[in-house]
């Protein structure tokens, strides 16, 4: 008699279905999984003990690199619980960039989920047609702080600066014809929000050609129906957040329950699931997407009947303009000691959380009085959801774990830190 | 929050404070309650399964160091403390449990049993703080290094770390060795 024996694989850490550096250690039977040990922290950059040694303010660009597919998200929490620390109020208009910049990262970060989600489960086209999205709203990214991706765009006290009035225009070149340059300049002709009122005109039939090619494809259900099913009761004792809990029915969102910004002044939708397989978690981040350029839209019509300020007029807090910095005494010397010293936060400890695109993304904060944090945390959603692979992924086939992997949609930058 | 509302999350709170020997403390609109030791798990319990509060979710825990400095102001009275963020979904609150745990030994109950997400939580805490989480079904190490000796995120270890690896060419393979760079301040602390 043959003795039968589980056997052990390793999947990774590199390998394009495990969405960065993550190693699996997996005890098979046959092709069925019995235990997955992940073996996390390849990509760990300590980044909570160097915020414990810099200024407020130089963390910002640290938080990019966090979750780096929903940069601006990170960076909202950071600056939320820096505000909530200092006890300070940000302009409206400020409030109403910020909530437009965290939905538009909030599509980009869906676009690259569906993407990566689909070419990891054999849908290669999806992604093509999700980076052709993905692209203009890196543009906007770049016109509006300089980086496509790594924005450092919120600061405590506001944004960087306000909305550009001009969107960069391609030059003519040698290898597109000027009709093509033409063609491509059509919606950059007018400021940053006509271009991104143009997208947000175009993006919901964009949406419908994802879900033709994917939502009723024979293929696709039989890749994530019933695939990695978590009931209500487990997902909330698992810590999942976002889609992840929105998944298997509970109508939880921050931005509705906990809001912060000017989220209570405008519409949407919270959209769950039902069974809680892969295949509701799909159809809740396609409905996000649609709800978040429904934001958009709302936000492109507030702004563009409302100019303001975009920054506290507080100089010990956010940098006073150049102009006046070069004949006013008062300004030079608060533009130094901002950038050399920073400012100081009351003593005391805040946890503020927002909506990012993954789930709940928290940001801790223990101040002692200095002008640095004693102590920063990042609760950062996919650790909870890649902790919880182990028991999602148990009975399911080996290929099941890769598409258990991209539902979750996890980012390495913030599991790992 | 409306004041009705906070006030009576504030005596619930001071209810249960009350009968675990903690204390309760709300700055910036946030609720702290720190509980000793012996009682922490005793708390937590109450706080996932009574009726007024129903903490469905542990929704972070960390651990934190004090060093000789906080400790001298006297707020904090031990060296290391785990710090447990709960949420509950059905009543939309949020709540911080604070444990304080001694420099030698720092042991507290594991939490796995209550809430399924400390596990990895804890893990986390143990690499980098070295706190211990009794009765934790596997405590090893998740984030840092193979082999990693030392808890990274305590205060008494260096930015820079105590070794850097290369590839070694005669050897073959990549080696460890002590730190080249010294660690410096860039910009000094302060308070003010």
């Amino acid at each position: 008699m043959t003795e039968i024996r589980n056997y052990t694989m390793n999947f990774g850490p590199q390998h394009p279905a495990a969405h960065g550096v993550l190693r699996l250690i997996m005890e098979m039977d046959g092709e069925v999984v019995e235990r997955i040990d992940p073996h996390i922290g390849l990509l760990h950059r300590a980044t909570e003990k160097l915020a414990e040694s810099k200024p407020y303010n130089h963390s910002i660009g640290y938080m990019d690199r966090l979750d780096y597919v929903s940069m601006m998200c990170n960076e909202h929490a950071y600056v939320l619980a820096i505000e909530k620390l200092l006890g300070v109020q940000v302009p409206t208009r400020a409030q109403y960039i910020r909530v437009m910049f965290s939905e538009i990262t909030r599509i980009r970060n869906h676009l690259l989920w569906i993407a990566a989600h689909g070419l990891d489960i054999g849908a290669m086209a999806v992604f093509l047609y999700a980076f052709r999205e993905r692209e203009d709203l890196c543009d906007v990214y770049e016109a509006t702080s300089g980086a496509r991706l790594h924005a450092a765009y919120f600061r405590p006290g506001g944004v960087y600066r306000d909305l550009p009035e001009k969107m960069p225009r391609y030059a003519s070149s040698k290898v597109h014809s000027d009709d093509e340059i033409r063609a491509k300049n059509m919606n950059r002709e007018g400021s940053v929000l006509d271009f991104i009122e143009s997208f947000v005109e175009r993006f919901p039939a964009c949406v419908d050609e994802y879900e033709n090619l994917l939502t009723d494809n024979r293929i696709w259900k039989q890749r994530t129906v019933d695939i990695a099913v978590v009931s209500p009761e487990r997902a909330l004792q698992l810590g999942f957040t976002g889609p992840m809990l929105r998944g298997s029915g509970f109508a939880w969102d921050l931005r509705r329950k906990q809001p912060y910004e000017v989220y209570p002044e405008l519409k949407f939708d919270i959209p769950v699931g039902v069974t809680g397989d892969c295949y509701d978690r799909y159809l809740v981040r396609m409905e996000e997407m649609r709800q978040s350029n429904h934001i958009i839209k709302q936000c492109v019509n507030w702004l563009k009947d409302n100019p303001g300020p975009v920054m506290l007029d507080d100089h010990k807090l956010t940098p006073p303009s150049r102009e006046n910095m070069k004949d006013d005494m008062e300004s030079l010397i608060h533009h130094f000691k901002l950038f050399t010293e920073g400012y100081s936060t009351p003593p005391g400890q805040v946890y503020q959380a927002v909506e990012a695109p993954k789930g709940e993304f928290g940001i801790y904060i223990i101040s002692d009085g200095a002008n640095k944090p004693y102590r920063l945390k990042v609760r950062a959603p996919g650790f909870a959801h890649l902790a919880a692979l182990d028991e999602m992924a148990r009975g399911h086939m080996l290929s099941d774990v890769v598409a258990i992997i991209g539902t979750q949609d996890i980012v390495f930058g913030e599991v790992d830190r | 929050m409306s004041t009705a509302i906070s006030g009576q999350k504030r005596a619930a709170f001071d209810a249960v404070a009350l009968k675990f020997e903690a204390t309760v403390e709300e700055k910036f609109g946030e609720f702290t309650l720190i509980a000793p030791a012996h009682n922490v798990i005793a708390l937590l319990t109450s706080l996932r399964d009574h009726r007024d509060f129903l903490f469905e979710q542990l929704v972070d825990l960390c651990g934190v160091d004090f060093d000789q400095d906080a400790r001298r102001s006297d707020q904090h009275p031990e060296r290391f403390a785990v710090v447990y963020h709960l949420l509950s979904v059905s009543k939309n609150t949020r709540v911080r449990v604070v444990v304080y745990l001694p420099e030698i030994q720092p042991i507290v109950r594991t939490v796995v049993g209550l809430w399924a997400s400390a596990n990895w939580f804890e893990r986390e805490a143990f690499d980098l703080f070295g706190i211990l989480f009794e009765g934790h079904p596997d405590l090893r190490r998740l984030l840092t290094d193979y082999g990693f000796v030392g808890h990274p995120f305590r205060k008494d270890f260096p930015l820079s770390g105590h070794v850097e690896m290369r590839y070694d060419e005669e050897k073959g393979r990549v080696i460890y060795e002590p730190v080249s760079i010294e660690p410096r301040v860039t910009v000094p602390r302060v308070v003010r």
